[in-house]
């Protein structure tokens, strides 16, 4: 039950920190979400794409420097350990299973690191952290609303960007819904429970909280059908291209052209 | 499962996003002719819903605890198609705002988790559970089989598409330049973990919500319930093909010759109808007289309408055309009784289902 509470209360915080340091002071907040987007995203696949080591981490740089003039480069940094951790333990066994030429063997074990291990498994953290490191700061530097009004310019269909804005408001409802349960349940539990109890309290959790939801989503069409929802999904576009946006979409797309230029061959 | 940016090469992502594309296109368009208006706020509702599913920790017996995913729970009560759309959506927020999941690696996230698995929750829960009642025990049993082989098959194909990564991209020296384990280690790696225990939450989640739902709120299950078949619709390109084949019988006159071995006793004594038999037969030329066992037998049975020229028509067109609507007809009529006859039968064995 606490471990559930814990993630619940810990993916509240998270998107909530997320919207709010999008609203603050720093280099990328200004800037049109328009251009961050695409700017981010083609950095994204730059470094997914490269195969050099150090065009990965040149990228990887950038968007430190990014993220510390932004003002979010603590949550980023925090990020960073949950990658390092899911990523290292992922390639680990790979630097002594990959065939390879032996650098030095592991003592008591005697299993050899080999050095197409090691550069496969450092190419493959660097690249996971330089992806993590431009995506998270995409979403700590732009709020949410703008952000999904800003998909138009990859031309995501309306509904999609409407249906995006509904799940992530909808999203703070039911978790805090579920929150509740769980906190209402640990609050008149009195000893240990068993762990068919447990389950058991998680699966009726999860069965009620799935009637809550479609017993919602028909209060919501009713809500949006007496303001005159007929089907058709319309949005303000109240963006504005500034001699600022223009900068930084130029200087996204040399390094991103760059980094694919340089980073094709290994 | 979800799979992070990093792992997989480009050329991979793009292949995960051609395979996804389709599914999302029929998706949408077979929830938005479903649910019309109510789309919008059912598919974000159910969304937000599959998110926070995800984050249940579920105690599993032996002690430890596994996650589901909640693919089975939404196919149940959505359908195979609002569910891969619902899906997809809790997963893009997932990479997007909590970076679980790359970007990336979306396109390859959405067909494992909610195309592949929608689909095989759907076909599995469908045939296990047959037509037995909504309280059925056995439609328990379905979703809990449905949530274990769903997310076991979204597992494996994760694996593979790990396992193909050193095999098609390395450089020059053999370094693999994305996931570095070959099919040999990805595969079973990634299914010991699902088959032992994120399945057995899936199958304890989806089995325990559908037991509950049963219970508590059947009325969810009418959600995606199948519309009532409309016949005429069904089958009215099967009736228009009919009339256009009936009405161009008289096109067989147009025909010459004659169809080996399709001929009458009186053949064999017309010297025109002979002619005809020797070319069909490569010039090989007929018995002088029609063979004995074959002019005892034709005796038999004397058709009402020989040769489709009902007697009372001077046109053989017309002829034609009416002995196609008699054919149909019969055939028809003789389907509909032998149906009749077994909708009878079955009815009989409920009511005396000892007989």
């Amino acid at each position: 039950m606490e471990k559930t509470l814990d993630r619940l209360a810990g993916s509240l915080e998270r998107a909530a920190r997320a919207d709010e340091a999008g609203g603050q002071g720093g280099l990328l907040q200004p800037l049109d979400p328009r251009v961050k987007l695409l700017g981010f995203l083609g950095l994204i696949f730059a470094a997914a794409a490269s195969q050099r080591l150090a065009v990965t981490a040149a990228i990887f740089a950038i968007g430190v420097i990014l993220a510390r003039t932004s003002r979010v480069l603590a949550p980023i940094a925090r990020l960073w350990g949950g990658v390092l951790l899911f990523t290292g333990a992922v390639v680990l066994p790979a630097v002594v299973l990959t065939p390879g030429h032996a650098l030095f063997h592991i003592p008591w074990t005697g299993w050899p690191v080999t050095d197409h291990g090691l550069q496969s498994a450092v190419g493959l953290i660097a690249r996971a952290l330089a992806t993590a490191t431009l995506a998270a700061l995409l979403v700590l530097t732009t709020r949410w609303g703008p952000l999904l009004k800003a998909l138009r310019v990859l031309r995501v269909p309306m509904l999609l960007v409407m249906l995006l804005g509904m799940t992530y408001r909808y999203l703070f409802v039911l978790l805090g819904v579920a929150h509740a349960f769980f906190e209402t349940r640990r609050a008149r539990t009195v000893g240990r429970l068993t762990e068919a109890q447990r389950r058991q309290m998680a699966v009726s959790s999860a069965a009620i909280l799935l009637s809550k939801s479609v017993q919602l989503s028909g209060e919501v069409y009713e809500a949006m059908q007496a303001r005159g929802f007929r089907g058709e999904v319309c949005t303000l576009d109240a963006f504005r291209f500034q001699r600022r946006d223009w900068c930084a979409l130029a200087m996204f797309a040399v390094i991103t052209l760059a980094a694919f230029g340089w980073g094709a061959q290994p | 499962m979800h799979i992070p940016d990093g792992y997989l090469s480009p050329g991979s992502c793009a292949a995960m996003y051609g395979a996804a594309a389709p599914f999302w296109v029929i998706a949408l368009k077979r929830v938005q002719r479903a649910f019309n208006a109510r789309l919008a706020p059912l598919l974000s509702v159910c969304a937000a819903f599959s998110f926070v599913v995800m984050l249940f920790n579920l105690p599993l017996p032996g002690g430890t605890t596994g996650h589901a995913v909640g693919m089975c729970v939404t196919t149940v009560v959505l359908g195979p198609w609002a569910s891969i759309l619902a899906l997809s959506i809790a997963l893009l927020i997932q990479a997007v705002l909590f970076g679980d999941g790359g970007i990336t690696a979306f396109g390859a996230n959405c067909f494992n988790m909610a195309v592949v698995g929608s689909l095989v929750a759907h076909c599995v829960y469908r045939t296990v559970s047959g037509r037995s009642p909504l309280a059925s025990p056995r439609r328990v049993v379905a979703a809990a089989l449905a949530g274990y082989l769903a997310i076991n098959a979204a597992a494996l194909l994760a694996a593979i598409e790990f396992g193909l990564q050193p095999a098609l991209f390395h450089d020059a020296s053999g370094v693999p330049l994305y996931a570095p384990y070959p099919l040999g280690i990805a595969v079973p790696a990634m299914m010991l973990g699902h088959l032992t225990i994120a399945g057995w939450a899936e199958a304890i989640l989806s089995g325990g919500v559908v037991a509950w739902l049963q219970h508590s709120d059947a009325a969810l299950f009418k959600l995606h319930a199948p519309a009532p078949l409309n016949i005429w619709r069904l089958t009215r390109p099967f009736w228009i093909g009919i009339s256009v084949l009936m009405i161009a019988t008289p096109l067989g006159l147009l025909a010459a010759g004659t169809a080996w071995g399709e001929w009458g006793v009186d053949d064999f004594r017309k010297p025109q109808a002979r002619q005809e038999m020797a070319t069909a037969s490569r010039n090989v030329a007929p018995p002088e007289k029609a063979p004995r066992g074959m002019e005892r037998l034709a005796k038999v049975w004397t058709a009402p309408i020989p040769d489709y020229a009902p007697p009372f028509l001077k046109s053989r067109a017309c002829g034609y055309v009416l002995s196609a609507m008699l054919g149909v007809g019969l055939v028809l009529a003789a389907s509909l009784g032998f149906h009749a006859m077994a909708r009878a039968n079955k009815r009989r064995e409920n009511i005396h289902p000892s007989l």
